[in-house]
C-alpha cells in the first residue's frame, strides 16, 4: 500500500502540477527530448534501411553496427559525452540516438527484406521506376513492421530519457534523480509512475499511427 | 497468316557462375496470337520470357519488338507497353483491386478518375463483379486475384501480354475457367500473347503456336499443336507431351461429320407401337428422351413397357456432346463412359439429335487421319487459326 500511498501523495499535491518544477513542464520536456532522440534517430535509420532492404544488400554490416549499438552502455556513453562536449542537449541527445537507431535500423532492413516478392517483380515488371517499387509497394506493405521498430526505438527513448536529469538537464529523471538525492520516495515513485505513464501513451500513439497510416489490405493480412 | 511482332535472334542467357539458362534461342513469335513456352523446370522458359521485357537482359543475341530492338527504348518505356501476368498474380495488398487494375495507366500519366474508370471496363471484361472494385486483394480467391492480375496488364491496353505460369497456382476447375476466360478475351482483343507454362495440356489448349524447350534452354521444336501432337521432333518432345498424345489430337478433328442415327430414341411417353417401331435392330438400345426430348438414359427394348418407362431404371448415357462445337475427342470420351458403347449427341439446347457408336467414331478417327498424313500438320479448321476463332474444348 505504500506505493499507493507514494502516488496519490505526488499527484495529490497541487504543488506539483504548475511551475518550472511542475509535472506539465516536465513532461513537456520529456516529451520533447523523446521527439527530438527519436527523430533523429529515424533520420539515420530509416533511409539507410529502406535502401539497404530494397537492394538487399548490406545486412550484415547492419548487424553489426546494431549489436555494437546495443553493446554501448548508455550511462558510460552519457558520462563520456558529458566529458568531451561538456553539459548541454548534444551529450544527451547521442546516447538516447544511439539506443533507438538499432531497433529502427534492423526491424526496417528486415521488413523491407520480408516483403512478398511477387508484387515487387510484377511492379518491375509493369515498369514501375526503383523509386517507385520502394515507396509504392515495398513500403506500404513493411510499414506495420517498420512501425513497430519505430516504436520500439520510441519506448526505449521514452524509458532512457530520465537521464537528461543526471547531467542537469530536465525531463521527468528530474523527480527520481532529485527525489533520490533528497530521499523523496514520494517523488521517486511519482517520476517513475510518470515514465512508466508516458511509455503507454507511447504505445497508443503508434497503435493509432499504425490504424491511419497502414492499408487495410495490410492491416488484415499482419 | 500474321505478321511477326516479336523475333528472338539466337539469344543467350549465361549467368556467371557459368549455368546457361537460354541456349542460342530463334523464336519468331507472331502478331495477334498466343504463343506458348513449355518445358520441364530449368528449360529456360521464364527466363526467356523475362528477357523480352528485359526483367533478364540476354548475355547475347537481339531480341527485337515490331522491328526494333528492345534495347533501343527505356527499360520503363518498354515494360509499360507489355502487360505482365505473374504465378500469384502478384497483387499490391495496400491497394484496392480497381486502384491495383489502375497501375499502369498511372504510370503512363492518366489522371486518378481516367484510369479508374478504364480499371472498371477492364474488370468487366475479365468477368469481375463490379461490386469487388474496393475490396482488397485478400478478400477475393485465389482465382479472382488471377483475374485482377490479368485487368491490371490489360489496363493500358498493351498490344504484348507476357504471361509466366499465370494459372498453375489454381486448382483445376478454376484453371479451366480462367482458360477458357483467356481464350475468349484474346478472341475480343487479338493481343500478341507470350505464355509460359510447365503444363503441356495448357500448352495445347491455349497455344496457337508451341514451342517445347529442353533443359539447358533449347528448342525442342516449334509449331502448332496439332502438328505437336501428330508430329513429335523427337522422343523428347514425345515424352514430353505425354502417353495419350493420340486422344489428345482429336481434340483437333470436328465431330460434325460423325453419322448420326435417330431412329433408336423415344420418347418416355412412347406407345408400344413406337418402341416396336424404333427397335430396328440398328442400335441394340434405345435411348429414352424426356417429353422436350432431352436424354434420360438407355435401355434394350424388350425392358421397356409402354406407359410405365420408369427413368431411374435406364443406362447411365454418359455426358453428351455437341457435333457443332465439340471435336472427336468429346465423342470419343462420351462413347467410352457409356455403359452401351453408344454416344448422345444433342444440340446447343440440350435435346438428343442423335446417338452414334463406338466404331463410327473409329471409322471417323481412322478417315480424319487417312485425310491428313500424319508427318503433316493437322487441319487448322478448328485449331485457333485466328484470334477470332473459337478453340474446341477437349
Amino acid at each position: 500500500m505504500n506505493l499507493l500511498h507514494f502516488i496519490n501523495a505526488f499527484f495529490g499535491d497541487g504543488a506539483h502540477w504548475h511551475g518550472y518544477n511542475g509535472i506539465p513542464t516536465r513532461v513537456g520536456e520529456h516529451v520533447g527530448y523523446t521527439l527530438q532522440a527519436l527523430a533523429i534517430a529515424a533520420l539515420i535509420a530509416l533511409p539507410v534501411g529502406l535502401v539497404t532492404g530494397h537492394y538487399g544488400r548490406g545486412g550484415n554490416v547492419l548487424a553489426m553496427i546494431a549489436v555494437a549499438g546495443r553493446a554501448l552502455p548508455t550511462f558510460g556513453l552519457l558520462v563520456l559525452m558529458t566529458l568531451l562536449v561538456g553539459f548541454g542537449m548534444v551529450n544527451v541527445m547521442t546516447p538516447l540516438v544511439v539506443l533507438a537507431v538499432p531497433p529502427i535500423l534492423v526491424t526496417t532492413y528486415e521488413a523491407m527484406r520480408s516483403v512478398d516478392p511477387s508484387p515487387v517483380d510484377a511492379a518491375r515488371g509493369m515498369g514501375m521506376s526503383e523509386a517507385g517499387v520502394l515507396f509504392q509497394v515495398e513500403l506500404p506493405a513493411a510499414l506495420p513492421l517498420i512501425l513497430g521498430g519505430l516504436r520500439s526505438g520510441a519506448i526505449q527513448i521514452v524509458s532512457t530519457a530520465t537521464i537528461a536529469a543526471y547531467v542537469s538537464l530536465g525531463g521527468l529523471g528530474r523527480y527520481i534523480v532529485d527525489g533520490l538525492y533528497q530521499r523523496d520516495y514520494e517523488k521517486v515513485v511519482g517520476g517513475a509512475t510518470l515514465v512508466a505513464g508516458l511509455a503507454l501513451v507511447t504505445l497508443a500513439v503508434f497503435w493509432a499511427l499504425g490504424r491511419f497510416a497502414v492499408s487495410r489490405g495490410v492491416r488484415q493480412r499482419a | 497468316m500474321f505478321g511477326v511482332l516479336i523475333r528472338i535472334d539466337s539469344v543467350t542467357k549465361r549467368y556467371p557462375d557459368g549455368t546457361v539458362a537460354v541456349d542460342r534461342l530463334s523464336l519468331e513469335i507472331p502478331d495477334r496470337s498466343i504463343t506458348v513456352l513449355v518445358g520441364p523446370s530449368g528449360c529456360g522458359k521464364t527466363t526467356t520470357l523475362r528477357m523480352i521485357n528485359r526483367m533478364v537482359e540476354p548475355t547475347e543475341g537481339t531480341i527485337l519488338l515490331d522491328g526494333q530492338d528492345i534495347l533501343q527504348q527505356p527499360v520503363n518505356t518498354l515494360r509499360r507497353s507489355m502487360g505482365y501476368v505473374i504465378q500469384n498474380a502478384g497483387l499490391f495488398q495496400h491497394r484496392t483491386i480497381l486502384d491495383n487494375i489502375a497501375t499502369v495507366p498511372r504510370l503512363l500519366g492518366w489522371g486518378k478518375d481516367r484510369a479508374r474508370g478504364r480499371a472498371r471496363e477492364l474488370m468487366e471484361r475479365v468477368g469481375l463483379d463490379a461490386a469487388l472494385a474496393k475490396r482488397y486483394p485478400y478478400q477475393l480467391s485465389g482465382g479472382q486475384q488471377q483475374r485482377v492480375g490479368v485487368a491490371r496488364a490489360l489496363a493500358a491496353d498493351p498490344p504484348v501480354l507476357l504471361m509466366d505460369e499465370p494459372f498453375s497456382a489454381v486448382d483445376p476447375v478454376v484453371r479451366k475457367g480462367l482458360q477458357d476466360e483467356l481464350l475468349r478475351i484474346q478472341a475480343e482483343l487479338g493481343k500478341t500473347i507470350v505464355f509460359v507454362t510447365h503444363d503441356i495440356d495448357e500448352a495445347v489448349k491455349l497455344g496457337t503456336m508451341v514451342a517445347v524447350l529442353r533443359t539447358g534452354g533449347r528448342l525442342a521444336q516449334y509449331a502448332p499443336p496439332a502438328e505437336l501432337l501428330s508430329a513429335p521432333a523427337d522422343a523428347f518432345v514425345e515424352d514430353f507431351l505425354g502417353a495419350d498424345r493420340g486422344i489428345r489430337r482429336l481434340s483437333f478433328f470436328p465431330a460434325t461429320g460423325l453419322a448420326l442415327l435417330t431412329t433408336p430414341i423415344v420418347a418416355v411417353d412412347a406407345t408400344a407401337e413406337q418402341i416396336a417401331a424404333r427397335a430396328t435392330g440398328e442400335a441394340p438400345y434405345l435411348l429414352v428422351t424426356d417429353l422436350d426430348g432431352r436424354p434420360l438414359g438407355w435401355s434394350e427394348p424388350h425392358e421397356l413397357t409402354a406407359g410405365s418407362i420408369d427413368p431411374g431404371r435406364l443406362l447411365s448415357h454418359g455426358r453428351p456432346f455437341v457435333p457443332g462445337t465439340d471435336s472427336l475427342r468429346a465423342a470419343l470420351d462420351c462413347a467410352v463412359l457409356s455403359p452401351t458403347g453408344w454416344a448422345v449427341a444433342v444440340g446447343a439446347d440440350g435435346r438428343a439429335t442423335g446417338v452414334v457408336s463406338q466404331q463410327t467414331i473409329a471409322e471417323a478417327i481412322r478417315g480424319a487421319h487417312a485425310a491428313v498424313p500424319t508427318d503433316a500438320p493437322a487441319p487448322h479448321s478448328l485449331a485457333k487459326g485466328g484470334p477470332a476463332d473459337a478453340k474446341v474444348a477437349g
